[in-house]
């Protein structure tokens, strides 16, 4: 951290501004729609300006007081959305099976049109997931909000490749993510660590004691009931390495092999119930000896309550606060935050309890998310990229389907990181020859509306470049980019219709827009 | 297991039987004097593949006692049997597409490789076995990258990587180019617009950008003129229906049209098989079909061209020896690797085998070759890579340590 510090204060002086130069009100503005929402909308930063930014950012930080009544009517029609995890399998997921089956006894009596027909129908739960977000990023008034449900479902990350994921990803955003974004860290951890998408993503619900090591009259009964239970055995230390490295204590938490092995072995019946589609703690499959974490004894027979124990522990450890913190910094400050801030986010994170709302408001309180270094020194993720886009030309977007496989395309598919760690936050990942061409192409594709089913009107913007950089950008192109433009779509040129589609696209695709 | 046998005895072998024949991608090279650049093929398994599945030791009685469910049946012991490679190892039904490159000397394994670090995280084991540091973190990057950058600088699709983002193992001063689709590699929308862009990421703003944006210019407009999207397999190659198809098959397309690549990178996940994995049919098999059906499509589809041409694999850690609760493995250690192409000393499984019994840290695979030494002996007997000292920085990759897989 210590080397990217110098050479930045260094090139403040470079550029002459001095070093406590303070962001003017209108970059202020901007700012803070750059990092608290996914960029502004036309004529926004001046909205923003009269209210004022404090105010706005109070706002956003209280997204339960927002009005969102119009994005919510809308994803209201995604049907999908309102089931539960044993009604979505049930209607999308139970059938397809059963007709794999019906074909395997009975060739001649299946039918492979239904049975595509069957597969095509189930792909629109993963649809409207993705509809859905697309939608919220980009309307949502509450847009901080939408913001931290990014983070979070990335720093949870669940993959929806991974078998039937795609069914319960639904549910997890709805009621696991979503509704604990803003209270304490350890509830929040909790009901990642009992949702049905994690405890199958990372196979924990697959994870049971060695027979060895179950409650004796539990086995008998299990022997008798479901013999093929009763004959499993074996703990899988996935979930256990990934709660540890990457939800909680970080990659350099301080934890052992022993402690993985350990905690696995706490988290055994720690399942999913076939009939319900919801969590369920199998006591028949769990493992009754005493074990050891990170230096806490669990006496024998503990049950459910040592997950619950050690979920307290990591909520509340020092490292867990640190690892937090540096990830809420690299998100809204910078790639390589200053240690201090860290430091100081973390003990907001330790003092109040896990407070997320709190350590928010620490981080964008800080005089280091305000320090004109951090000004346009994120590049954008392409999420951010393609949804500030979006916002920048006022998008309507009737199919968000263009959008989704856009997204795909400049390499960040929703629900589509395969490894638990999620997308990368750093630029180092997305700035590389290659993805830079594919983010020009959709900037031109959505400016000249050749998106299918995404509809904008440019020329309802501004009539020239100057008006149609300040409309979509709220002033953020240099009087560089800005002469460019002019130089290369002077007004004679081309019919109107034509020339703004492009301008607009030039600026989507300049380097100020891929920052924020 | 007392002896920790040395095992280039397989090469014996191959001296007896078909073995007279020399790595076939030479002889065809010979024939068709097509002496052109020399590339470098890197596949990733991200997930860390089970290299014990892969490369079977069959002939350790450990092997099959540490994996009742799982182990692949002994070669010669019916459906679903371990395809004999020496005696001793046997390689993964699933891959029977590869073995008679393995027969013919073009095709040859390493086991018991990897990288140093004790991490079981995915995410730091990829990290180090890309920068190339196991165990250094602050390095900015990718060894394969400072590989490249040891030459001389050549054409801007000198290292290309298939897929929407640069990996690590290519980020740096190489210049290296990401693209998901070669024939969709450039700015539609005619030629102003592309100048616009061009002048726009000129200026100062751009920042590091500007660097990026002006290799992607220079790469779409060489790509244009080549064309080498519209290139078809050759030699009735067909090209599974798998992203590692399709990156194998442009891979392919750009070696055949002489745009100037030297080293290309792929990568495909799958690999993490904590349940279901399977022995001979299962989540492993499957993917290890789709992999090695792809793998010999790009060998046949290149042909004598093979001969100037190395495909290696790498993943970033192996698998417990012992199968868990679900038919699966954790994370483990030492993994092995396949070495393919001209040049290859092949048809042997090369490296040190320290057996099964005694593990490391009572788990895992022990490690006895450096996954910088497989890369080290590649880069500088194939690419010609004049020093390795700053491609594995600290490291003393010595040829004394390497295992024979380049003539």
């Amino acid at each position: 951290m210590k080397r990217l510090l110098v050479p930045l204060s260094a090139l403040l002086l470079l550029t002459g501004a001095a070093p406590d130069s303070h962001l003017t009100e209108r970059q202020r503005a901007l700012h803070a729609l750059d990092r608290l929402a996914f960029g502004p909308r036309p004529g926004e930063v001046d909205r923003v300006m009269a209210e004022g930014v404090g105010v706005w950012i109070d706002r956003q930080l209280q997204p339960e007081r927002i009005d969102d009544s119009a994005v919510e009517a809308r994803v209201r029609t995604f049907e999908t959305l309102r089931m539960t995890n044993a009604e979505l399998m049930r209607e999308f997921y139970q059938p397809v099976v059963q007709a794999r089956r019906e074909r395997k006894h009975d060739q001649a009596a299946s039918d492979p049109e239904a049975i595509r027909e069957l597969r095509q129908n189930s792909r629109r739960v993963l649809g409207e997931l993705v509809a859905q977000r697309i939608v919220r990023a980009e309307f949502s008034e509450r847009q901080l909000n939408e913001v931290m449900v990014d983070f979070w479902m990335n720093h949870f990350n669940v993959f929806a490749g991974k078998g039937i994921d795609r069914f319960l990803l639904t549910s997890y955003e709805r009621d696991t993510i979503r509704p604990h974004i803003w209270g304490r860290f350890e509830d929040l951890l909790l009901a990642t660590a009992k949702s049905p998408a994690m405890l199958f993503y990372l196979d924990n619900a697959r994870s049971v004691a060695d027979r060895g090591r179950r409650d004796p009259r539990v086995q008998r009964r299990l022997a008798i009931r479901r013999p093929e239970m009763a004959n499993k055995g074996g703990i899988n230390e996935n979930y256990a390495r990934e709660i540890m490295e990457l939800h909680t204590l970080g990659v350099d938490g301080g934890y052992t092999q022993t402690d993985v092995t350990e905690l696995a072995r706490v988290f055994t019946g720690w399942s999913i119930d076939r009939a319900t589609g919801e969590f369920r703690f199998r006591p028949a499959l769990h493992d009754e000896g005493s074990k050891s974490v990170l230096g806490i004894h669990f006496p024998a027979g503990g049950g459910m309550d040592e997950g619950l124990r050690i979920i307290h522990v990591l909520a509340h450890h020092p490292a867990t606060a640190h690892h937090i913190a540096l990830q809420l910094c690299q998100r809204l400050v910078s790639d390589d935050p200053p240690a201090a801030l860290v430091d100081r986010v973390a003990r907001k994170f330790l003092d109040t309890g896990g407070d997320l709302r709190e350590t928010v408001k620490a981080v964008i309180g800080s005089p280091e998310f305000w320090d004109p270094a951090a000004d346009h020194a994120k590049v954008k993720t392409p999420f951010e990229y393609v949804i500030s886009a979006l916002r920048a030309v006022q998008a309507t977007v009737d199919d968000p389907l263009p959008i989704a496989r856009a997204l795909r395309q400049i390499g960040e598919p929703l629900y589509g990181a395969q490894p638990p760690t999620g997308y990368s936050d750093k630029a180092d990942a997305w700035i590389n020859t290659g993805a830079l061409i594919n983010r020009l192409n959709f900037a031109l594709a959505l400016a000249a509306n050749r998106l299918p089913g995404v509809h904008t009107d440019v020329a309802a913007l501004g009539s020239d470049v100057d008006r149609l950089a300040m409309a979509m950008t709220g002033g953020d192109l240099t009087e560089a980019t800005r002469a460019t433009i002019r130089s290369r779509m002077p007004a004679d040129d081309a019919g109107e219709n034509a020339r703004l589609p492009m301008i607009a696209g030039l600026i989507l695709g300049s380097p100020e827009f891929q920052r924020r | 297991m007392i002896d920790r046998r040395c095992f280039l005895k397989s090469s014996g072998l191959a001296l007896v039987g078909g073995g007279l024949l020399p790595n076939v991608f030479v002889k065809m090279a010979n024939a068709a004097t097509t002496k052109g650049r020399k590339v470098l093929v890197a596949i990733f398994q991200r997930g860390a593949v089970d290299g014990l599945n892969v490369v079977v030791p069959y002939a350790e009685a450990a092997y099959a006692a540490a994996r009742p469910t799982i182990a692949i049946p002994r070669p010669g012991s019916g459906e679903g049997a371990a395809i004999d490679l020496d005696g001793f190892f046997g390689v993964h039904p699933s891959l029977a597409s590869i073995v008679p490159y393995f027969k013919d000397r073009s095709a040859a394994f390493v086991h018991a490789v990897g990288s140093p670090d004790a991490t079981r995280s995915h995410f730091d084991a990829q990290d180090f076995m890309e920068s190339g540091t196991p165990g250094v973190k602050s390095t900015e990057d990718g060894f394969l990258s400072r590989a490249v950058a040891e030459g001389k600088p050549a054409s801007p699709l000198r290292a290309v990587s298939i897929g929407p983002s640069l990996p690590r193992i290519l980020s740096g001063s190489a210049g290296a180019v990401a693209m998901t689709s070669i024939g969709q590699f450039g700015v539609r929308g005619g030629e102003r617009i592309a100048s616009g862009f061009e002048s726009m990421y000129a200026e100062a703003v751009a920042g590091a950008l500007g660097g990026t944006a002006k290799e992607s210019f220079e790469a779409a407009r060489i790509l244009k003129s080549a064309a080498p999207e519209t290139v078809k397999p050759a030699n009735g190659a067909v090209y599974p229906l798998n992203p590692l198809g399709n990156s194998l098959k442009q891979i392919a397309q750009l070696i055949k049209s002489n745009v100037g690549l030297e080293v290309a990178f792929a990568d495909v996940g799958g690999w993490d098989t904590h349940a279901g994995e399977g022995g001979a049919q299962g989540i492993l098999a499957n993917n290890l079909r789709n992999f090695g059906d792809a793998i010999a499509a790009f060998a046949r589809d290149l042909g004598s061209r093979m001969g100037d041409v190395v495909l290696v694999t790498m993943s970033e850690f192996g698998r417990t020896v012992r199968e868990n609760g679900n038919r699966g493995t954790d994370h483990g250690h030492a993994n092995s690797m396949l070495v393919f192409g001209g040049g290859v000393t092949g048809g042997k499984v090369g490296g040190r085998w320290p057996g099964l019994t005694d593990l490391y840290e009572d788990r895992d695979l022990a490690i006895t070759t450096d996954f910088r030494d497989v890369f080290g002996e590649l880069l500088s007997r194939h690419l010609g890579v004049p020093s390795l000292q700053r491609v594995f920085p600290s490291y003393d990759c010595a040829p004394s340590k390497w295992r024979g897989l380049m003539a």
